[in-house]
């Protein structure tokens, strides 16, 4: 055979190679067989390998060389230079990302490093409470306020002599070099020699250097990085973080990320993904295990390909790693082992973290496992194919971590080990709890395994037992279903006391504390926090600054309601144990060495400000601010002013003045931070009293004064910001004196490169303009042309945050200067080649247009104006926030009539972009369509309507039903503004075109459609023959159906049109017809409907069949029958006293029926039937209906009461209290305690609806002894 | 009461009830409710000023002495509570 004679002649090819290469021939690149499809055929051209390397560097130099080079790609890439890859990131992403898997839900995911610094806290033990010990001493075991205290001292004395003795060992460094640098007579061979050790340090240094410069100081380690330090809410900041937004190709749980991710900071060192063990072929090393390659520091090339490599031996490295199974905080003794068994995972419970890995890993081993023979045999052909016998020399790889990672699961027994009974040992298949608890997550094992153990419970003893108690109902809610949740969380509050707030909390606080904790979860265990909070009270005192460890951190979470919870616990635990004792738990963490610990701590105490009053807590604040000991405790303390007024707003102007009073001598601080926070504390407080309370920032003007003329740097864009906010709140004449003063500095910061000063001098300005006082003229010459030469270019336009402060500004300014300068100046740049440029552009013209008009704008800026909008708009190639439709549609709106010349011209833009290829183009120049109608008939351009109307007729087959919804909503406004006679396609064309249409599911088509429906409907129903209208009835009764309420309102309101235009009859018909239908909302809708028909046909109409249909006997059509009767005299108001009669029979029954549902719509009717004829004679009525309405007063099912009390009520309106009242008093005192309470109940809701009323009304109470009840006033007469 | 009840509108309306002074309970005595009443009627006495003036013709007295005997008369309209027997 062929195959077997190729087969022998390719194997003796080989074997020759490798006898060449065994005799150790040189191995030209030349003389191996290239592919020459791919390389490129004829051996003429000696160069044509020129760009390729002919072999791999053995040492690490070369490698060395290539790695600067893929450090710093920049240079390569230049010619297609777009823009800072971190602005690309902030750009809003296109749509196609949304169809990636959902984010994860876990908490740790999506925070940035300075948020995940909680999980370093610690939760202290208890501390001594004072309070409840009274005089006695404090037992010496319980932590006191001093013991924490000298605590506190001891770490920061710590930190100072560590600083100290860093700071001599760079001393002595430095001097060595020196002494270096003094000996030159080095030889040149060791010099050379030493070479690469001088290169790697000096590159080592300078990347240090590089890096402390790119990490400017914004973000030295003492700032907030992330946290709003300048704003307001802590959002997300984007470049004062390293890399806070996340690629997203890193939601890919690869094992390096998830440990990454999940490991606390402590393991961190050891990632598995970063295992130097190099090269990408070899078996992974155990840790431990012989030769461990000495430390490399330059990783080789070849590692450097994570993905090939990730999906290569993902697990491996990571399973490789014991390390990454034991992250620091709670090692359980593996590390210590040469070898991890496997046995050795499933021993004892899993940390979260491992147990993510593992499940990971398994996913890829089951995907990754060696073919089977049956399988090789279905995949190839049975021709052309021969198995042959491995090699002799094959040696399958037999290395025992191979194997390890080659079993599929952990528990399989590749190694042996001898297995240890145990019956607590867990496997990875939840274990079944008893007792109706919820599943466990793995990862709750390590908190709530011990509920697994079947002991007997009796044998534990009490204070076991009721921790176990508050374990199980606390898995129940945290992993419960709700109705489990609702009980446990219920009896947690109840038994709070009992349990004790010991227990309690040491079981709640570690579960907020780990990693792996969810959103929902957190949400649930905060809540137990807060109710239980308020059940214990005054016991909380010892568990205070526990509770404050893990609750801090929510405050600065980037979750709005997290942050809403966290101060809302925290603010419920000062009301419960007291300003002394909150102050005595956080006095020791204002000075804490660690910034993230000052900074959340600043927020709490911000938080017992507004929960205890800003008074109480003034002493305390003014003696922090005046700390001598540490500028810590100073800038803590004014952080804290500052947090109040961020958080209190208004709030903080009775106390002003103390406030600035306490922060103010700040300014003058010697430490650089502490100046800055005051200049922003002060800035937080005018912006929160604005426009008030300027006198009580006199005394810090002139230090701020003289601050913005010596400072520089952020200390000086922090006064800047104090006083473009102090600026507003002054009278007009100062505040242009002051502008002008302070805008020289600020023109001057103007090319400040740094982002941090743009922002804030943009802000000022921004501040400084808006204020009255400041003349249109002098911000005219003085202000835009340096404004616009160094904030109007491009790159402004990739910061997400940049633009939208340079919009603002703008737009501010355009407030004072008028349309035409601002425009005029920018309108040039919507021909700019940049995209975000002309998008800024855009907005800008937009929201200056859309505020002012554009009576300025003359002929020749028009025409400008236009021609540039033209142009953005046609060259955009992605507009997701549509912007360049809400600014094309702004200016032809504003200039109104003035674009008829134009009109021509945009509309063919709009045809010819209703042909693209794009569904985006097509569907965006649809929704120009509609913005522009109205615009077009003031042009008196109908022939051009008419004409895109039959365009648009023509696209109504459009596939995409974004594009669709947006044509319909374009035929819509068309219709609108031209009227129904005039409108081409004349509408007995358009309408039977649309009935197919009307079974879209997509929800924008079917509001669009049914709008356009209806409108044809309501304005030109006669165009359309009665038949095409029934077709419609028939669809739009599957309409009912929609989720969007807008949808059901158009299509009920439809309904009426529809009945009006051809009579009541038929459409009754099928909409009583419908009344049988199972579904709910259906049938509700249809009642509505049938309201609505009797409503516009009047109900003299409808009424006749729809009580002829209460004689079915179906329950859903009779409750439909009343419901209808409900909404009817609820629409129809006055108007039912002529009808009122006529139902009543029928109503007596419905109030008699032994359905509930019956009753309770009666009663409803009952209840807009008394409101709308109160007052128009219907009194007889209305008590007949009453005395079968009252019966019902005992009813205890919620729907059936409420509508019958609503009866009453009504009945209180158009009978007057009085009657009410007598119905009442036969109850009021029975001797029946159940029939006391209703009667109670109904007697207060009179009493509160008609108080007064009842003064006439009362019942003369006979005098009893003493006490005289009677009323002689009411007997007086002249 | 029940526990789905807790949280709906009737326990809202009792809430809101509770709210103002003059509404009752099921454990009202005959004298609470009439002391709520006589007070009511004093104060609708009060607000309605031709009702005043009425009363201070038919007393031969002035308006605003009217007035504040009404107004005294709110602090103990029904004279002292009765003596409650332990139960």
């Amino acid at each position: 055979m062929d195959v077997d004679a190729e087969i022998s002649r390719t194997q003796e090819e080989r074997r020759k190679l490798e006898e060449a290469l065994a005799a150790g021939a040189p191995m030209a690149v030349s003389s191996v067989t290239f592919d020459t499809d791919l390389y490129g055929g004829g051996g003429a051209d000696p160069n044509r390998f020129a760009g390729y390397d002919t072999s791999i560097p053995a040492s690490e130099d070369d490698a060395a060389e290539d790695d600067t080079e893929a450090a710093n790609p920049a240079p390569r890439r230049l010619a297609a230079y777009t823009g800072h890859a971190i602005a690309a990131a902030d750009l809003p992403r296109s749509a196609d990302d949304d169809a990636l898997p959902k984010r994860s839900q876990r908490i740790i995911d999506r925070e940035d490093d300075y948020r995940r610094r909680r999980l370093n806290q610690i939760i202290s033990p208890e501390r001594h409470d004072p309070f409840a010990a009274g005089e006695a001493t404090p037992d010496p075991s319980v932590r006191t306020y001093a013991d924490v205290m000298r605590d506190a001292a001891l770490a920061k004395k710590k930190e100072d002599l560590m600083r100290e003795i860093a700071k001599k060992k760079k001393e002595e460094e430095e001097k060595e070099k020196e002494k270096k640098a003094a000996a030159p007579e080095q030889p040149a061979a060791t010099t050379k020699r030493r070479n690469r050790w001088d290169q790697s340090q000096d590159s080592d240094a300078a990347a240090g250097a590089k890096k402390a410069k790119t990490s400017s100081d914004w973000d030295a380690p003492d700032a907030t990085p992330g946290i709003g330090r300048w704003d307001a809410t802590p959002g997300r900041v984007g470049d004062a973080t390293p890399s806070v937004r996340r690629n997203r190709w890193d939601e890919t749980p690869t094992p390096g990320r998830m440990a990454d991710a999940d490991a606390t900071p402590a393991a961190g060192g050891v990632t598995p993904g970063a295992t130097p063990s190099g090269a990408w072929d070899a078996t992974p090393k155990l840790p431990g295990g012989v030769t461990p390659t000495p430390g490399k520091k330059q990783r080789s090339r070849w590692d450097e390909t994570p993905a090939s490599m990730g999906s290569a031996t993902p697990g491996g490295l990571g399973a490789a790693t014991p390390a990454g199974y034991t992250p620091g905080p709670t090692p359980f003794g593996a590390e210590n082992l040469a070898t991890p068994t496997p046995s050795q995972i499933a021993r004892g419970p899993m940390t979260p973290e491992q147990y993510q890995l593992m499940r990971w890993e398994r996913d890829i081993e089951e995907r990754n496992r060696p073919l089977t023979d049956e399988e090789l045999d279905a995949m190839f052909p049975q021709e052309g194919y021969k198995i042959l016998e491995p090699p002799a020399s094959y040696q399958p790889i037999r290395t025992p971590a191979r194997k390890l990672l080659a079993t599929p699961t952990p528990l399989g027994t590749p190694l042996y080990a001898i297995p240890e009974e145990n019956r607590g040992q867990q496997f990875d298949v939840p274990k079944e709890l008893g007792g109706g608890l919820p599943l466990m997550k793995p990862e709750d094992y390590q908190y709530f395994g011990t509920l697994l153990n079947e002991e007997e419970e009796e044998q534990l003893s009490p204070e076991e037992q009721k921790e176990r108690k508050i374990m199980k109902l606390l898995l129940k809610v945290k992993n419960g279903t709700p109705p489990q949740r609702k009980t446990a969380l219920r009896q947690l509050t109840d038994k709070a006391r009992e349990f004790g707030a010991g227990p309690l909390f040491n079981k709640i606080l570690p579960l907020l504390m780990q990693p792996t904790l969810e959103d929902q979860e957190r949400h649930l265990l905060v809540k137990v926090i807060d109710r239980v909070l308020y059940k214990l009270d005054e016991l909380v005192r010892p568990f205070v600054h526990k509770i404050l460890v893990v609750i801090e951190p929510l405050l600065i979470d980037e979750d709005y309601y997290a942050r809403v919870e966290g101060r809302e616990i925290i603010s419920n635990l000062s009301k419960a144990a007291g300003l002394a004792t909150m102050i005595a738990a956080m006095r020791p963490d204002i000075d804490n060495i660690d910034e993230y610990v000052r900074n959340t701590t600043a927020r709490a105490f911000s938080v017992v400000a507004s929960a205890l009053g800003i008074p109480a807590l003034l002493p305390f604040l003014k003696a922090v601010c005046q700390s001598k000991k540490s500028w810590q405790a100073r800038h803590t303390g004014i952080k804290i002013v500052q947090q109040i007024a961020i958080l209190m707003g208004c709030a903080v102007l009775p106390h002003l003045k103390s406030l600035v009073e306490i922060i103010e001598h700040g300014l003058s601080d010697e430490n650089q931070k502490v100046r800055t926070i005051t200049a922003l504390s002060l800035a937080a407080l005018a912006e929160a009293a604005a426009p008030y309370g300027i006198e009580s920032f006199d005394t810090v003007l002139k230090p701020l004064w003289k601050g913005i003329r010596s400072h520089r740097g952020k200390v000086l864009a922090a006064f800047l910001k104090a006083i473009g906010f102090i600026i507003p709140l002054m009278d007009a004449l100062y505040a242009s004196y002051y502008t002008k003063e302070v805008m020289q500095v600020l023109i001057r910061e103007f090319q400040s490169p740094d982002e941090e000063m743009k922002k804030i001098v943009l802000k000022v300005v921004k501040q400084c303009v808006s204020t009255e006082g400041v003349e249109a003229d002098y911000i005219r010459n003085d202000i835009l042309p340096d404004f616009f030469k160094h904030f109007w270019v491009r790159r402004m336009a990739l910061d997400r945050r940049n633009y939208k402060q340079l919009v603002e500004t703008t737009v501010e300014m355009a407030n004072k200067v008028g349309v035409a300068d601002i425009v005029g100046r920018v309108v040039e740049d919507l021909k700019d080649e940049s995209e975000p440029y002309r998008r800024m552009v855009m907005e800008t013209i937009e929201k200056v247009v859309a505020n002012l008009g554009a009576s300025d704008i003359d002929a020749r800026l028009e025409e400008l104006l236009i021609d540039g909008i033209l142009y953005a708009f046609q060259e955009q190639t992605s507009d997701d926030a549509n912007v360049m439709l809400n600014g094309f549609g702004a200016v032809v709106n504003a200039l109104g009539q003035r674009v008829k010349p134009y009109l021509p011209q945009i509309c063919g833009t709009i045809k010819w972009r209703l042909n693209n290829k794009s569904a985006k183009v097509r569907q965006q120049a649809a929704d120009l369509i509609s913005r522009i109608a109205i615009v077009m008939k003031q042009c008196q351009e109908e022939q051009l309507m008419g004409h895109l109307g039959v365009v648009l007729y023509e696209y109504l087959g459009e596939e995409y039903p974004e594009v669709l919804g947006s044509i319909l909503g374009a035929l819509k406004a068309i219709v609108n503004v031209i009227g129904m006679t005039k409108m081409t396609p004349p509408i007995k064309d358009l309408l039977p075109r649309l009935t197919p249409i009307l079974k879209n599911r997509h929800e924008k088509v079917q509001e669009n459609c049914i709008d356009l429906v209806g409108r044809i409907a309501d304005r030109g129903a006669e165009f359309v023959p009665a038949r095409e209208w029934m077709r419609i009835c028939f669809e739009l009764l599957e309409m009912l159906k929609a989720h969007k309420k807008g949808i059901r309102r158009a299509t009920v309101n439809t309904f009426g049109y529809i009945a009006k235009a051809i009579g009541p009859q038929d459409v009754l018909a099928t909409l009583l017809n419908n009344l049988k239908v199972q579904e709910r909302q259906n049938r509700v809708c249809t009642t509505v409907a049938i309201a609505i028909v009797a409503e516009t046909c009047s109900p003299f109409t409808v009424l006749p069949a729809l009580m002829n249909e209460y004689r079915v006997p179906e329950l859903n059509v009779q409750n439909g029958v009343l419901k209808s009767l409900s909404f009817l005299f609820e629409y129809i108001g006055e108007m039912g006293k002529d009808y009122i009669y006529a139902v009543t029979p029928l109503l007596e029954d419905a109030l008699m029926d032994r359905d509930l549902v019956h009753r309770q719509t009666a009663a409803s009717a009952v209840k807009h039937m008394a409101l709308g004829v109160a007052g128009l004679g219907c009194e007889d009525a209305l008590v007949h209906l009453l005395n079968y309405v009252w019966p019902n007063i005992f009813e205890t099912s919620p729907h059936v009461i409420n509508a019958v009390m609503e009866a009453i009520e009504g009945m209180r309106v158009a009978l007057g209290a009085a009657v009410i009242l007598n119905y009442c008093l036969q109850g009021l005192f029975h001797p029946a305690r159940k029939v006391r309470e209703v009667y109670w109940k109904i007697y207060n809701s009179l009493y509160i609806g008609a108080q007064d009323a009842l003064v006439a009304a009362y019942p003369a109470l006979e005098d009893d002894g003493d006490n005289i009840f009677s009323r002689p006033e009411l007997a007086m007469f002249v | 009461m029940q526990a789905s009840d807790r949280f709906n509108i009737n326990s809202q309306l009792e809430h809101l009830q509770a709210k103002y002074v003059g509404t009752g309970h099921a454990d009202l005595t005959r004298f609470e409710w009439a002391v709520n009443i006589q007070r009511d009627s004093y104060a609708s006495y009060i607000g309605h000023y031709p009702m005043l003036a009425y009363f201070a013709i038919a007393e031969n007295e002035s308006i605003g002495r009217e007035h504040y005997n009404f107004m005294q008369k709110m602090l103990l309209p029904c004279g002292l509570p009765p003596e409650r027997d332990e139960d």
